[in-house]
This record gives structure tokens, sequence and C-alpha cells, in this order.
């Protein structure tokens, strides 16, 4: 056993782990923070959308020298069916200022400079070690955490879990259960190398400018899902999420989905002539607030996709998880200054900022029994009929009006189905 | 006894990509590594300090960032780390690099106490040319053992060291006096996985960094690009080679095949082959 006592040690590295490292070393507190990866973002290939506000309350001068890719100053919106697409466009102008509220970024560029600013707080930052068990004491409480290192076990006030959306750790110490497959989404990205002018001129952007799309309809073959493509300096990061139950029960394969969403004729155009050099898949919590699962015991808080904050809108993941990783941070140091650590309950005050601040987040939480329930409805059919009802409006048709009414029954059927859920989507937002 | 290892930060050769559009190598985002021959050697120096006790320097020649590289050395264990860095170290070869290094082991020597061993990787994956090592050894006018496989023995009251090398020809057993510089192969000897009092105090040991002055380099000129006779001309990605091999199926005239085979891939080959014929005749 190591004799040297640490205040916090927080396992992970990504967003979550970063965040509540950083804010817990300029705070005072003793950190050690423990990598399994290389460094921090050396398991992660994916972009994420960064905001920049949420940023800012942990690094306010990070313009300075973040590798942030290009600042959003559009968001698409694509209903898609099998050829088809229907979108909304928002374009923002007044984002093009000096202070751009969100941007791209690369995670594996991205966390390993956040990391850098972990270790100029101060904070101990170990990769390559992996940690497996939380040790506890006859009385349940976790007072350190044991590694796969020689004489590993490292003792502290609090452990702060930020070990991803799988949260192993947590659950082998029998302290949480086990995330259900209907509230983790598996995703699938790749990306897609272009020379900077090109997608300069695909996407119509200036300069640094970015653009996400996301998509949802048919191309989810009825599973709740949605499709992003997120734009980056030189390369496109694009790909599909689904919940793993739904993945379950269709036997549907992620690279398959992935791979009609390359084919569809709306992205084609898009990544013509790309060279792909990363593909990957993660696990994303869905559940919504309502799923949020057990966020603190004796000694131990979890934060980020492992705390499943997330809400059921698939952007705001990283941005969330920093925010979670940040308030555990601020509720351990409030807790320490008091003396109180020690006590049994006292950490139920992250839980009580937790909710405080994610207020809004509840917003959403009926959002994903919603899309679940019907999610024919809301990804195959109202497509289809959107579809045809503006292709009626667009298209100069001169077949005759027997073909026009080969539109199925059931759809034509369904537009009521339409009204009750438009009805019910604005409640759930 | 001390012994000092000289490691490299190269680039994850594993992980360079290739620019798809302008076909250049793309340095920016990829991950740095220990020269992996590196290794081999740091691990053969923990071995004899396991055994015989001491202190193993680890040093390095390279930008600020090579930071990264010694303090994984100092997670394998190593006891202390030195960085030379100076900008007019920057574009250095092999004759260059080794005079550096060998500067800086000379005042290693006077610091820390006067090295038994000095270790380097047989070569670096980045440069490959094998001749750091024999070069610095020829600087320090020390004995040199190069392609070490394994250490057998080492006589510290005789002062004597005996290794297996490998040569073309099979492996030659080798004795020699201390201080020598060993080149390692890869070996059988994998790094070990650090104990966790060692990866503590590496992420957070301060890291001894010296310029050139501090290193007490004498001449400049002999630094860096300035003292650099070797001349990069070009980088590039080797394009595909077209050739493959064919694979010749005749039961019945097999050599017939094979000529024939031969012979539609080389025209040129068949008409002058023809031509000799006829002076012959």
């Amino acid at each position: 056993m190591i004799e040297e006592r640490f205040d916090a040690i927080v396992v992970g590295a990504g967003m979550a782990g970063n965040a509540a490292a950083l804010t817990m070393a300029k705070r005072g507190i003793k950190v050690l923070q423990l990598e399994r990866g290389e460094y921090s973002g050396s398991k992660n290939v994916h972009s994420a959308v960064m905001h920049a506000d949420a940023l800012a309350e942990l690094i306010p001068d990070f313009r300075v020298d973040a590798p942030l890719e290009r600042h959003l100053v559009e968001q698409r919106f694509w209903m898609l069916d099998d050829c088809s697409r229907i979108g909304l466009r928002y374009h923002f102008d007044d984002f093009n200022d000096g202070r751009p509220n969100r941007y791209t970024i690369i995670r594996a560029h991205f966390d390993k400079w956040f990391s850098s600013k972990v270790r100029e707080a101060g904070a101990t930052v170990l990769c390559q070690t992996t940690v497996t068990e939380l040790v506890q004491n006859r009385r349940g409480r976790v007072i350190g955490v044991r590694t796969d290192r020689q004489d590993g076990i490292i003792r502290a006030d609090v452990v702060v879990l930020a070990e991803g959306v799988n949260g192993l750790l947590g659950t082998r110490a029998r302290l949480r259960e086990r995330p259900n497959p209907d509230q983790v989404a598996l995703a699938v990205t790749e990306m897609h190398f272009l020379p900077r002018k090109a997608i300069e001129d695909r996407f119509n952007l200036r300069g640094d400018e970015g653009i996400v799309i996301e998509a949802a309809g048919a191309i989810s073959r009825a599973m709740t899902g949605i499709a992003f493509i997120y734009v980056n300096k030189e390369c496109i990061s694009l790909g599909i999420g689904c919940l793993v139950s739904e993945l379950q029960r269709t036997r549907e394969t992620p690279y398959g989905l992935l791979d009609r969403f390359k084919r569809h004729p709306s992205v084609v155009p898009l990544i013509d002539g790309s060279k792909i050099e990363e593909y990957s898949a993660h696990l994303i919590p869905k559940g919504g607030y309502n799923t949020i699962p057990r966020l603190h015991g004796k000694g131990w808080v979890v934060v980020g996709d492992a705390a499943q904050p997330k809400n059921a809108i698939a952007r705001e993941g990283a941005n969330v998880a920093m925010k979670s990783g940040r308030i555990a941070a601020e509720a351990i140091f409030l807790v320490k200054s008091r003396g109180d650590l020690k006590k049994s309950d006292s950490l139920s005050l992250y839980k009580k900022m937790l909710d405080e601040s994610f207020e809004h987040a509840k917003k959403y939480k009926v959002m994903p029994a919603l899309l679940h329930a019907q999610p024919q409805n809301f990804l195959l059919t109202y497509p289809q009929l959107i579809s045809k009802a503006m292709q009626n409006f667009a298209r100069v048709n001169s077949t005759r009006q027997a073909e026009k009414s080969t539109l199925n029954p059931s759809i034509a059927w369904s537009w009521t189905g339409v009204f009750s859920d438009v009805f019910r989507l604005p409640r759930a937002f | 006894m001390h012994n000092v290892v000289c490691v490299k930060q190269v680039p994850d050769s594993a992980q360079i990509r290739v620019h798809p559009v302008t076909n250049t190598i793309m340095r920016q985002g990829v991950p740095t590594i220990i020269n992996p021959y590196d290794l081999f050697a740091l691990e053969a120096a923990l071995e004899l300090r396991d055994k015989f006790g001491g202190e193993i320097t680890v040093l390095t020649m390279g930008p600020p960032s090579a930071e990264d590289s010694l303090r994984k050395a100092l997670t394998f264990g190593a006891d202390r780390a030195v960085l030379l860095t100076d900008r007019c170290f920057a574009g250095a070869d092999t004759l260059a690099t080794t005079y550096a290094l060998a500067t800086a082991i000379r005042k290693i020597g006077k610091e820390y106490g006067s090295p038994d061993l000095i270790f380097t990787g047989k070569q670096t994956i980045d440069g490959d040319t094998a001749q750091v090592g024999p070069g610095i050894a020829k600087r320090l006018s020390v004995l040199q053992l190069t392609y070490v496989a394994k250490i057998r023995a080492l006589d510290f009251t005789a002062r004597t060291i005996e290794a297996e090398r490998r040569s073309e020809g099979g492996v030659q057993v080798l004795r020699t006096r201390l201080p020598c510089l060993i080149t390692m192969l890869e070996a059988t000897n994998q790094i070990r996985r650090g104990a966790m009092t060692d990866a503590l105090r590496a992420a957070r040991a301060p890291i001894v960094k010296w310029s050139a002055q501090d290193a007490h380099v004498e001449d400049i000129s002999k630094c860096g690009l300035r003292g650099s006779p070797t001349v990069v001309k070009r980088v590039f990605a080797p394009s595909s080679r077209a050739e493959k091999a064919v694979l010749v199926e005749s039961a019945e005239q097999p050599a017939e095949a094979l000529l024939d085979a031969v012979f539609k891939h080389q025209p040129k080959l068949e008409a002058d082959l023809a031509a000799l014929a006829v002076c012959d005749l």
C-alpha cells in the first residue's frame, strides 16, 4: 500500500474526469487522477460539439490554445426518407464574432490539451494505470482504489468515478446497478478526411466556420436513433447511434446502419472522394433525467457518462459530462471545507447541486419514452408522410390520378397520429 | 553502479498517417513513444540495478515535449532523467547528436558519478541509422558492444561484462572491460510494469533540463543543423510496388510455360535472347 494519502482520486480522464480533477486542483484539493489509456483522449476518436460557456466556466481563456476545429454557424436537421430529405436549416451569422458559442472538436486532441490544464492546476495525473477495484472498509465506506500496478492500493477521502458509460467499478463494488440496454445507445462513427477547401466548398463555409447536421428517419430502420455529421477542419465525422435494446431486437448491425446512412443520396456528395481513417464504436447513455442512477455514497461520487446525466438529445453529451464533473468537484470542495467529508451522507450535496443546475434537463425526461413507444411513427411513417406531402407540393406531376393514390392506406391513416404526436412532442421538449 | 540509458522520443510509426491529398507524412497529432529498442536497453539496465544496486540516469536530447518520454522512463523505475534541450541542437544528424550526447554524458559523470555502462537501443525506428550508440562510444573513448541480445554476467569487482551479441553467422559471446557502451537488440527482456511508487514519483519528479551551455558544450558549430553534414533532401511516402509474384501453372512443359510468362512481361528480353541465339548460330 502507498503511504501517501490523497484528498480525492478521480478515476478516468475524459470530459467529466478532467473537469472534476481540474476544478478540485484549482481549489487546492490534493488530487490524483488515474487513466487507463496511454494519455487522456487516447481511447477516443470521436468528434463532439463543445459549448463555449461550459468550457469557459472551467478554463476562461480556452480560446488561446485549445485545439478547436470549427465554430458553428449552422445547424441542420434532416428528416430522411429512403431517397429524399426534408431539411431545416438554422444559420446564425452573429455567432461569427470573436467569441463563438459552439465549436466542433476532435476529442483525441482536445482531451490531451484538457489534461495538460489539469496537470498545470496541480493534480497528479497517472496514465496507463487501471483501477481494478474500489477498496471499502468494513462499514462499506470507499476508502481508496486498487490498481493494476504493484503495491497499488492508494487511499483517499473521496473517489470520483468518471469511468464512462459502463461504470464497471461501481457495479462491481455493488454500489450501483448496471445500465439497461434501453438506457444505452451504441454509436458508430467514421472520420472522413478531405482537403480543407473541398469541405468548405461542399458545406458552403468560410474560414473556420463549421456546421452540424443531425438526421433522423428511415435510416435507422424504425429504431430510436439519430445520425449526425460534424464538420471539422480537414475531416468530417459521421455516425449513427441507436438504442442497444433495439439493435438486439431487430438484429440490425451498427455498421450496416452507418453504411446505409453513407449511401443516402443526401450524404453521398458530402463525403465523395474522402478517405476513411478511423472507425469506432462507443456507448452513450441515453436514459434522460428519469434514469439517472445512484450518484453518490459513502466516500464516492459518480460523474459523466457513468452517471448518465445526458439528456435524450444526443449532442450535449460531452458538455453535460463536463458540467457534472465540475459540480461534483465544487460539492466535494464545500463538504471538505466544512470538514464533513467523513460524514456518511455528506456527498448528497452533489446530487442537490446537480438537481438545481439540471432543472432544465427535467424537461427532456419523458422524451426517450415517447420516442420509444412509437418509433415507427416518428422515424418511418412520418418522414414518408411528410415526404409525400412535400413531393405533391414540389413536383410538377404528370402521372395519372390512379398512380398518385398508391399512398399506403396505413400511412394515410396515420395523419391523425401526426397531430396527436405533434401535440405531445412540444410537451416532451 | 551508475548506468546511463540514452532514449529517443520517436513518432509511433504504427500510427503515422500519410496525408491523403498531399501525400506527405502527417506528423501533427501522431502520438510519440520511446523508441522501442531503447526500452530493451532500459530494462537491461533495470535488471542490473536489481542485482547490483546503484542508479540509472535516463538521457534524451529533443524538444521540451520530450519530457513525456523521460517521465515514462521514470515510471518504469529509472532514478533520474536529464533532458538536453536547446534550439541549437535542432536538425542534428548522427554526427552532431553524438557530439551533444557525449558532452552531456561527461557532465552527468561529473554531477552524478561516472557511468559504468552506457546503454542505447540498437537503432531508432525513425532514423534507422544505428550510428548514435557507436558514435557516443567513440567520442567518449569507451569500449562498445553492439547488437547485444543478452547480458550474461557482470563482475563488478573485476569490472568485466559478458554479453551475447547477435551477428549474421550466429551468436558471439564476448567479454569486455567496464566502462563500456552497449547497444541493445530486441531481446527477451520485456520492459517491466513500473510499481505504483515509481509511477507516482514519475508523475511529479522534476526533470533535469540542460541547455547547450548547462551541458558545457564548447563548440556550438558542431551542434544541430550547423554541425550536420547530412542533408535530408526529401521526405515522401513510398509508392506501392507494381510487381507481383505470378504463379505459373503447367503440368506438361513447366520450363516453357515459365519462359512464356517471363517474356510476356519482358518482351525486350525475348528479343535480346533471340538476337543472341542468332549470333551463336
